[in-house]
């Protein structure tokens, strides 16, 4: 499991090890951009859409009876777009056409929780530990 | 010899048809589409032509190529 770190830290560690993501936005809890690997327009553009897409699922699915979306995948002949909600956080992600579906699920979800756990304590080492 | 040649260029051509209708037949399945899943697992899949399915790929079209 990853440790906890930086939002633009985590992100550049999942492209890469996928090279299928192309740009990636993480959105915290208060809405505003979290880290990112685009451009500050196009970032802005990708976390505009994630959150309209999410909004227009969330629709989709109470028409049909259906709870609130966690993930979602738009698939079109360009690419895919990829969503995630957390409790309170979103990341978004554009891929290569035809990606591996479950493998950038869980590489976005590892990405938002590497960011998300808090760093483990340390113990202050005593000087009878250490003599122990 | 000549024969040869006939027999080796019309199996050419028959695997160039054959490639060229598994590769139209794979573009033809891919079809663009949205699934939406909920925490409980549960997924609810849209195809282009359904009225959600165009509304939610029109806005992931904003930022694709």
């Amino acid at each position: 499991m990853l440790g906890a770190m930086d939002a633009d830290q985590a992100i550049a560690d999942l492209t890469e090890i996928s090279p299928q993501v192309r740009d990636v936005v993480v959105i915290g809890s208060d809405g505003a951009l979290a880290g990112t690997n685009a451009g500050t327009a196009r970032a802005e553009a990708v976390a505009q859409a994630a959150q309209q897409l999410l909004a227009a699922a969330d629709d989709a699915r109470s028409a049909h009876g259906a709870g609130a979306t966690a993930q979602l995948e738009a698939a079109a002949n360009a690419g895919s777009v990829f969503v995630i909600r957390d409790a309170d956080r979103v990341i978004a992600a554009t891929t290569t056409p035809e990606p591996t579906v479950g493998l950038v699920f869980y590489d976005l979800k590892t990405c938002l929780r590497s960011i998300d756990e808090p760093r483990p304590r340390r113990r202050a080492r005593k000087p009878d530990d250490a003599a122990a | 010899m000549p024969r040869r040649k006939v027999v080796t260029g019309f199996l050419l051509a028959a695997g160039s048809v054959a490639g060229s209708v598994l590769v139209r037949r794979r573009a033809a399945r891919r079809r663009e589409r949205v699934d939406l899943y909920a925490e409980d697992g549960t997924m609810l899949s849209f195809a282009d032509d359904s009225p959600e399915g165009e509304r939610l790929l029109a806005i992931a079209r904003t930022i694709l190529p």
